[in-house]
């Protein structure tokens, strides 16, 4: 191995078969994604403040949930503890706040942070796993909220107010928080994407496949986990510090509440784990369902889980994994497809579906 | 000797933290299963006892006699609908899944019961103690709880050392392809130490309602102090947890008697003291629950 010089997939592989990232032509892809990041940037233009207010809460759960898919679908780490980074991006927004920093130039600052404070943090819980990883995550979150909660500077336990909003035209205001949202979003899910095709990837579904045999390989299993663990983190805090500029309040109960983990958790397990397009279509239902059911209290909750757990058990590919089985559709190719050099151009005959393509494998067990 | 009563206090508190982590470590124990939703179902057995008392007349303190016999029924039968399904699919699934469980119970009791606080009433009870002196005062309920776990932790260990059914749970749990080799029925016994699980869940609950208000999102405290009296403790090993519960307990009560809103913050940082300095826990055991 030492002597041999790096060769890429593509170069491996070149003699005997053609290899593309997809089906189509990547620049389709492309396309439609760059289409609907500016048609949606232009949306304050067109629309009313209350659409893009409600807007918001549907970015803030989509990065939310594209950062628990990348921990749990890909890196095997089930946190029920993600709030604590929800809560701590919040804070850092409040706690700039009270040095004169401007609410959306806190936003990236909250992000770094809490990327920062998740390298302690996964010191600590990552000596532990699965289920009790899982529980770990969860007094980490509850540890945080009680830290927090005793500094009267930020608050204490009613919380406080995020300074640096007074004096704006409110449309504008509303029309800013929509715009760093979306940019929040489309970095999360590009980072998730960029992530997945890098070298990382390919450990990740390495390790997805068969956990042991990867280590056996020589790859820097821990290190790769971390990594992602540390994404996640610094996702997390962008998504509550974009909570914290929406509502312009931060309350220790609510930003470390554990209903962010089941959000964001219903929302992946919905729409497909494993795959980036998963939690856009989740996000999509539960933000459907939240809003048609809102007025009868906790019920979208109840019914939300009650879908999360009949997916999990009877489908679990999700939504996506429903649609992509019929119409090989994939917006966000990080696998790879094998054409053969020689004979029918007919990549189903020769495409291993599985093991090529970590997009439509099997959830990590 | 505010201090020694804090101390004492803590103790007879880790009894109900190791009646708690009772549950976690037998469904862990036997079928690798990490129950989030465990915190959850205590609340569900206090409030129904909460339904049973009024309608029923019994003395509170007897409640267990109909909460306990509903919960043995709902762990075998969820075993063997729902854990087990989910445990068909691997491990990653049972997480969702109780996960799953969890939220849909706290939210449906907070739709029967709004998020306001309830108690199960076990009337002059609750006031009645042993005054040792001036300081130190130990109440008959923390007592009960305290004898109440030790007792169902030697009722367990008895249970799965001697008799042929823990003898069953104990090879299953070691290997269960080698167990079914034998003509064991490992699903029928998985359904058994569920309810055995859910029992002293009940129990934990009941006991937890009889100590403390309760509300419909109370379920996360029961959970997180489960978990954490195991990992202290030691992962499998019974009498570990009982040490682990003790510790967490003096921990909460010496944290709450510098100030009361440290009780909580104090059991955090000692668990997450431990998980950094003896991940393995204080005692490691190899029992199998």
């Amino acid at each position: 191995m030492s002597v041999a010089p790096e060769r890429t997939i593509e170069e491996a592989a070149s003699a005997h078969v053609r290899v593309t990232r997809s089906r189509r032509p990547v620049r389709w892809s492309i396309a439609v994604v760059v289409v609907a990041i500016v048609a949606l940037a232009a949306l304050p233009y067109v629309v009313y403040t209350g659409t893009t207010d409600t807007l918001v809460n549907f970015f803030i759960l989509l990065t939310m949930a594209s950062m628990w898919n990348l921990l749990a679908g890909y890196a095997g780490l089930v946190s029920v503890g993600q709030q604590a980074f929800i809560g701590l991006g919040a804070y850092i927004v409040l706690l700039l706040g009270l040095h004169s920093v401007n609410p959306f130039a806190a936003v990236p600052l909250a992000a770094v942070g809490c990327g920062i404070l998740a390298l302690p943090i996964s010191l600590l819980v990552m000596r532990l796993r699965g289920g009790y990883f899982a529980i770990a995550t969860w007094v980490v979150a509850d540890t945080c909220e009680q830290l927090v909660a005793r500094s009267q500077t930020l608050g204490g336990g009613t919380g406080a107010g995020v300074a640096g909003f007074q004096g704006v035209d409110p449309t504008l205001l509303s029309a800013n928080t929509y715009w760093v949202a979306l940019a929040v979003t489309v970095v999360a899910l590009a980072s998730v994407y960029l992530v997945l095709r890098s070298r990382l990837g390919l450990v990740l579904t390495a390790v997805r496949d068969n956990e042991i045999g990867a280590r056996s390989l020589g790859t820097r299993v821990t290190r790769a986990k971390r990594i992602v663990y540390l994404v996640a983190g610094a996702g997390c805090g962008a998504a509550g510090a974009l909570l914290a500029v929406s509502q312009r309040f931060v309350q220790p109960g609510s930003v470390f509440s554990v209903q962010w983990s089941a959000e964001m958790i219903f929302v992946t397990v919905i729409g497909g784990i494993g795959t980036i397009e998963g939690p856009i279509v989740g996000a999509a239902v539960f933000f459907i369902l939240q809003q048609t059911l809102s007025q009868y209290g906790a019920w979208y909750l109840i019914i939300l889980g009650v879908v999360a757990i009949a997916v999990a058990i009877w489908t679990p590919r999700g939504l996506w994994g429903l649609v992509s089985r019929r119409v090989h559709v994939r917006l966000f190719p990080v696998g790879y497809w094998l054409w053969p050099r020689s004979g029918r151009n007919d990549a189903r005959t020769t495409a291993p579906e599985r093991s090529g393509d970590p997009a439509s494998g099997e959830v990590p067990g | 000797m505010t201090w020694v009563n804090a101390v004492v206090q803590g103790i007879l508190l880790g009894g109900l933290f190791a009646l708690f982590a009772c549950g976690l470590s037998l469904l862990f124990g036997t079928m690798r299963v990490i129950n989030l939703a465990h915190g959850d179902l205590a609340v569900v057995a206090a409030f129904l006892a909460v339904e049973i008392v009024p309608t029923t007349h019994l003395p509170a303190i007897l409640s267990f006699l109909i909460v306990l016999p509903i919960f043995l029924g709902l762990g075998y039968v969820g075993q063997r609908t729902l854990i087990q399904t989910a445990l068909d699919r691997g491990a990653f699934t049972v997480l969702l899944v109780t996960f799953g469980l969890s939220v849909v119970i706290e939210n449906v009791l907070l739709e029967l019961y709004s998020a306001n606080s309830h108690s199960i009433d076990i009337g002059s009870l609750v006031s009645k103690s042993i005054h040792v002196n001036a300081q130190i005062s130990i109440a008959y309920l923390s007592l009960g709880i305290f004898v109440v776990a030790v007792i169902v932790l030697l009722g367990l260990q008895y249970f799965l050392s001697r008799s042929t059914m823990g003898r069953q749970i104990r090879a299953v749990a070691d290997d269960q392809d080698a167990a079914q080799l034998v003509g064991i029925d490992y699903r029928h016994v998985f359904g058994v130490a569920a309810a055995i699980a859910f029992a002293t869940v009940a129990l934990a609950g009941l006991a937890f309602g009889m100590y403390s208000s309760f509300a419909p999102s109370s379920g996360q405290g029961p959970l997180i102090y489960a978990f954490e009296a195991v990992v202290i403790g030691g992962l499998g090993s019974l009498w570990g947890t009982l040490v682990g519960g003790i510790i967490l307990g003096v921990a909460q009560a010496v944290g709450g008697q510098i100030d009361p809103s440290l009780q909580i913050l104090a059991g955090n940082l000692v668990f997450l003291a431990v998980i950094a300095l003896r991940p393995e826990g204080i005692f490691k055991g190899r029992v199998a629950a």
